[in-house]
């Protein structure tokens, strides 16, 4: 289950898959799972030294119920899918829940005014245990709101997840049944030869019976390599955020989402898994794919947003700052399309609702392959070590060897760990997302070195590379 | 150790000398340092001057905290290093986290000496990608003294606080050569002998100007700066991004214990007392930021605060609140003033926001207490003996110069 040693059989020098999913982020790590689920020999092919590298390393990190998704589409059906599947097997993989709930809060006239049509939009879309709410009874449950909200309406299901430590379950509990990671892969090409695809890479050859393309912001162009053409163009839409002090998140108990437009989700401000104030997105068109930016411009206007809705906000230090950037296309909707002929299915434009999405689609995709004769009888259930506030952390459990990350309260253990298994870590980022080391108040300032000391060597895209003179 | 009579949170110079006084005078003190080694910031600053003022003699860094650490163990400190503090309960209980698990300790008096750490790339909002390559100085000279790797080979130094001629010093250290100091304010913020450091090193230094972003993937390939010249591309691999230092506060946050916002430190009285007086601060988490010998002398005296408070000899805490009445002004210390002859902190610790000119004058009730003529720069150090005061709450203020 190693990069270098596959576990499918070989075929003519190339390791033979009967799925190769293209692209590592949670799309594909929860197609990776439904598909190995099913029976299927699984190859994850991904570009970058480690997985959730593109749009999944940056998003709100919530569970969204699909109350304001566009009615009757396939991607309402996938979060409405994703989102009880979720719940199915979060124990089971040790993922947290933090059961915040939402508020679609209006702060004018006009925003008054829309909110019976969403209120009628999540009825519809089977959300239907929604409240009104007056700007009074808004204040009583969230007290640091600005008195200046006018009315909104309570979302219940509406919950916060950690997004990495998801995608990583999806993904390990694939590579423990069976499945077959490899990084800095980058697929350059492929063909079909006597109904089997030929995929070049940049680490080899890779043979597959089916190819799914989950390459996110790179989804149009990993169709050209394969099928010489693209059927959508990845329009990437930038989102800044800057996240609060852990002391600020005791300021929004529910998830404070404004009422949406045709664009974005617009600014929202909520807690969030791992015990810190979040604000934002913004949505921001650009042509790049690979560089998200932060402007100081913009993380101030955010900034001077969040403490309108929360005026107490303008006393707490920012801890981090972060751009994403979501795979949107020329179309609103998700562009998933199975290719009969070519034994190819793409799953493209899946946008921003990703992380609530994916355990849907790749339940949809499995459904379309047609594949799935034999499930695995008994699969592995790997439990994933928890970095949330929800329940005990590892420098609460004898023998962790003492923290490593002060501010984050990350162990020495837990680092460790995240360098040994199936999914070792590729690049410190790659660690942030498993441990959270560095991502606190300090930003390194006490652990960096250390943290140098002891992933030298260890890293595929190492920490620390001097350069020259 | 069973039962320590006084907990010390941070072995640090302010910690260990203060621990070392109280052992000294014969009680049982107990210090938890997080790190795997007690000395706190001075052990990764693998450069001169430190410990005139406590050995008499020049040391560096390491030198210098290893024999804070020994006068410590010989005058019979115990200290766990590896140990976490994860919470400040009322009465002088604290929840720590090691190897062996999760407890709770207690002691008649806890001495908080926490320090301080640099302000973050983040927190600065500075613009562009997050490349590797970015850090403040304390990683710089963690990874360059103690872990002996070089993690660039020309960075950009943003600031100029003294701070910033450590790091310089670091990477001359290291033979790591940085391709320039950039600096927001209109002048160099440490003393004027460190600016011939960097022009020594040959480092052009840029004054009114700012990253406003940082560019690269996987590493810094660029800074783009602002100048008064207007934007300016350097070809970079690193920044170094030094002080702003604050005080590392995040236990006292999360506690019952008030929180100066000012200072982002603690609120003390003179005996350096916290609003729980069964807690106590010293060094640099009362404020960004004085030397380690400032510190080390700091911890000496409240060690005697606390001796007196052992012995039930310290007034109830109580005096008049100190306020802050003008932008240029950003930390004054002690927050709580009373009458106390005798008291460790027997002067306002002052530090300017901004440069300033005129008089700096302490009100109260509408009447000048005490006053002296200010032209100072940001982290220099200020200060003002303590009146002694009335009831009312007293107000700190600058008359700027026509």
């Amino acid at each position: 289950m190693s990069n270098s040693a596959p576990t499918a059989h070989e075929s003519g020098g190339a390791p033979q898959f009967d799925v190769a999913v293209i692209g590592a982020g949670v799309v594909g790590c929860a197609l990776a799972r439904a598909f190995t689920l099913a029976g299927a020999r699984v190859a994850v092919l991904e570009k970058a030294a480690d997985v959730l590298d593109g749009a999944s390393k940056a998003n709100s990190a919530i569970l969204h119920t699909g109350f304001d998704a566009p009615e009757g589409s396939l991607e309402l059906a996938c979060i409405r899918e994703g989102y009880a599947l979720y719940h199915d097997i979060r124990e089971r993989l040790g993922l947290p829940l933090v059961r915040a709930g939402a508020m679609v809060l209006a702060w004018n006239e006009d925003e008054v005014a829309g909110l019976p049509a969403l209120m009628a939009q999540a009825m519809a879309n089977g959300v239907t245990d929604i409240h009104p709410l007056t700007g009074d009874e808004v204040l009583l449950l969230e007290p640091a709101l600005s008195p200046a909200v006018r009315a909104g309406f309570r979302v219940p299901g509406e919950h916060l997840i950690d997004p990495w430590s998801a995608a990583h379950g999806y993904l390990m509990q694939a590579l423990v049944n069976g499945a077959t990671l490899m990084r800095q892969a980058e697929v350059l090409s492929g063909h079909r030869v006597g109904g089997l695809w030929h995929l070049e890479t940049v680490a080899g050859p890779v043979r597959a019976g089916l190819v799914i393309n989950a390459a996110g912001l790179w989804g149009d162009e990993v169709d050209r390599r394969l099928t010489g053409q693209s059927w959508f163009t990845i329009k990437p839409r930038k989102g800044q955020f800057v996240v609060f002090d852990k002391t600020a998140a005791a300021l929004a108990g529910h998830i404070l989402l404004p009422v949406p437009t045709k664009i974005t989700k617009g600014i929202v401000v909520c807690r969030t898994a791992f015990g810190n104030l979040l604000v934002g997105p913004t949505a921001e068109e650009q042509d790049d794919r690979d560089h998200a930016t932060v402007e100081r411009e913009t993380l101030q206007a955010l900034i001077r947003r969040g403490c309108e809705i929360l005026p107490a906000l303008a006393g707490h230090e920012v801890t981090a700052v972060y751009a994403g950037l979501r795979p949107a296309t020329e179309e609103k909707h998700y562009r998933i399309r199975r290719d009969l002929a070519e034994d190819y299915i793409c799953v493209g434009g899946i946008r921003s609702t990703g992380l609530s999405g994916a355990l849907g689609i790749a339940a949809h995709v499995l459904r379309l392959s047609g594949q799935g004769g034999a499930p695995l009888a008994d699969p592995l259930w790997p439990v994933m070590p928890n970095i949330s506030v929800e329940g005990p952390r590892d420098w609460q459990c004898p023998g962790h060897g003492g923290i490593l990350c002060h501010c984050e309260l990350v162990t020495r253990r837990e680092v460790a760990a995240a360098m040994e298994g199936p999914m070792a870590v590729g690049s410190l980022a790659g660690l942030k997302r498993r441990t959270r080391v560095t991502m606190g108040r300090c930003q390194g300032f006490y652990c960096s070195a250390e943290l140098a000391r002891v992933t030298e060597g260890r890293l595929a895209q190492p920490m620390l590379e001097p350069g020259h003179d | 150790m069973t039962d320590p009579e006084v907990i010390v949170v941070g072995a640090g110079p302010a910690g260990l000398a203060a621990a070392t006084a109280l052992a000294r005078a014969g009680r049982r003190v107990l210090v938890l340092e997080r790190e795997t080694e007690a000395g706190g910031i001075p052990r990764h600053c693998g450069h001169y001057p430190f410990g005139m003022r406590e050995f008499h003699r020049l040391l560096r860094g390491p030198d210098y905290a290893a024999r804070l650490r020994d006068a410590a163990l010989a005058a019979g400190v115990a200290i766990r290093t590896r140990t976490t503090v994860t919470a400040l309960l009322p009465g002088g209980r604290v929840e720590v986290t090691d190897d062996n698990g999760h407890a709770t300790l207690a002691a008649g008096a806890v001495l908080l000496a926490t320090g301080v750490r640099e302000t973050s790339r983040a927190a600065r909002l500075i613009g562009g990608e997050k490349p590797g390559g970015v850090m403040p100085t304390a990683a710089l000279q963690g990874i360059v003294y103690l872990n002996h790797q070089r993690p660039f080979a020309r960075p950009v130094i943003l600031g100029s606080e003294l701070v910033a001629f450590s790091a310089l010093l670091t990477c001359r250290h290291a033979g790591i050569r940085p391709v320039a100091m950039v600096e927001p304010g209109p002048r160099i913020t440490a003393r004027s002998p460190a600016i011939w450091l960097a022009r020594l090193m040959g480092v052009p230094v840029h004054l009114r100007s700012d990253i406003a972003a940082i560019h690269g993937r996987a590493r810094v390939e660029s800074v783009t700066l602002t100048t008064p010249g207007g934007p300016l591309e350097l070809a970079a691999d690193g920044v170094i991004v030094t002080g702003g230092f604050r005080p590392d506060a995040a236990l006292l946050r999360g506690s019952h214990l008030e929180v100066d916002t000012a200072s982002g430190g603690p609120v003390i009285d003179a005996w350096g007392r916290l609003s729980d007086p069964a807690y106590f601060a010293a060094g640099n988490l009362l404020r960004g930021v004085e030397t380690a010998g400032w510190c080390w002398n700091e911890g000496r005296r409240i060690a005697r605060a606390i001796l007196a408070a052992l012995e039930g000899g310290l007034p109830p805490r109580e005096g008049a609140r100190l306020h802050l009445a003008h932008p240029a002004l950003r930390l004054a210390l002690p927050q709580v003033v009373a009458p106390a002859a005798g008291a460790p902190h027997d002067r306002l610790q002052i530090r300017l926001a901004a440069p300033a000119r005129g008089r700096l004058r302490l009100m109260q009730d509408g009447r000048e207490l005490v006053s002296a003529p200010l032209d100072s720069l940001p982290e220099r150090r200020l200060s003002l003996p303590l009146p002694p005061a009335g009831t009312g709450d007293l107000t700190l203020t600058i008359s700027e110069a026509p």
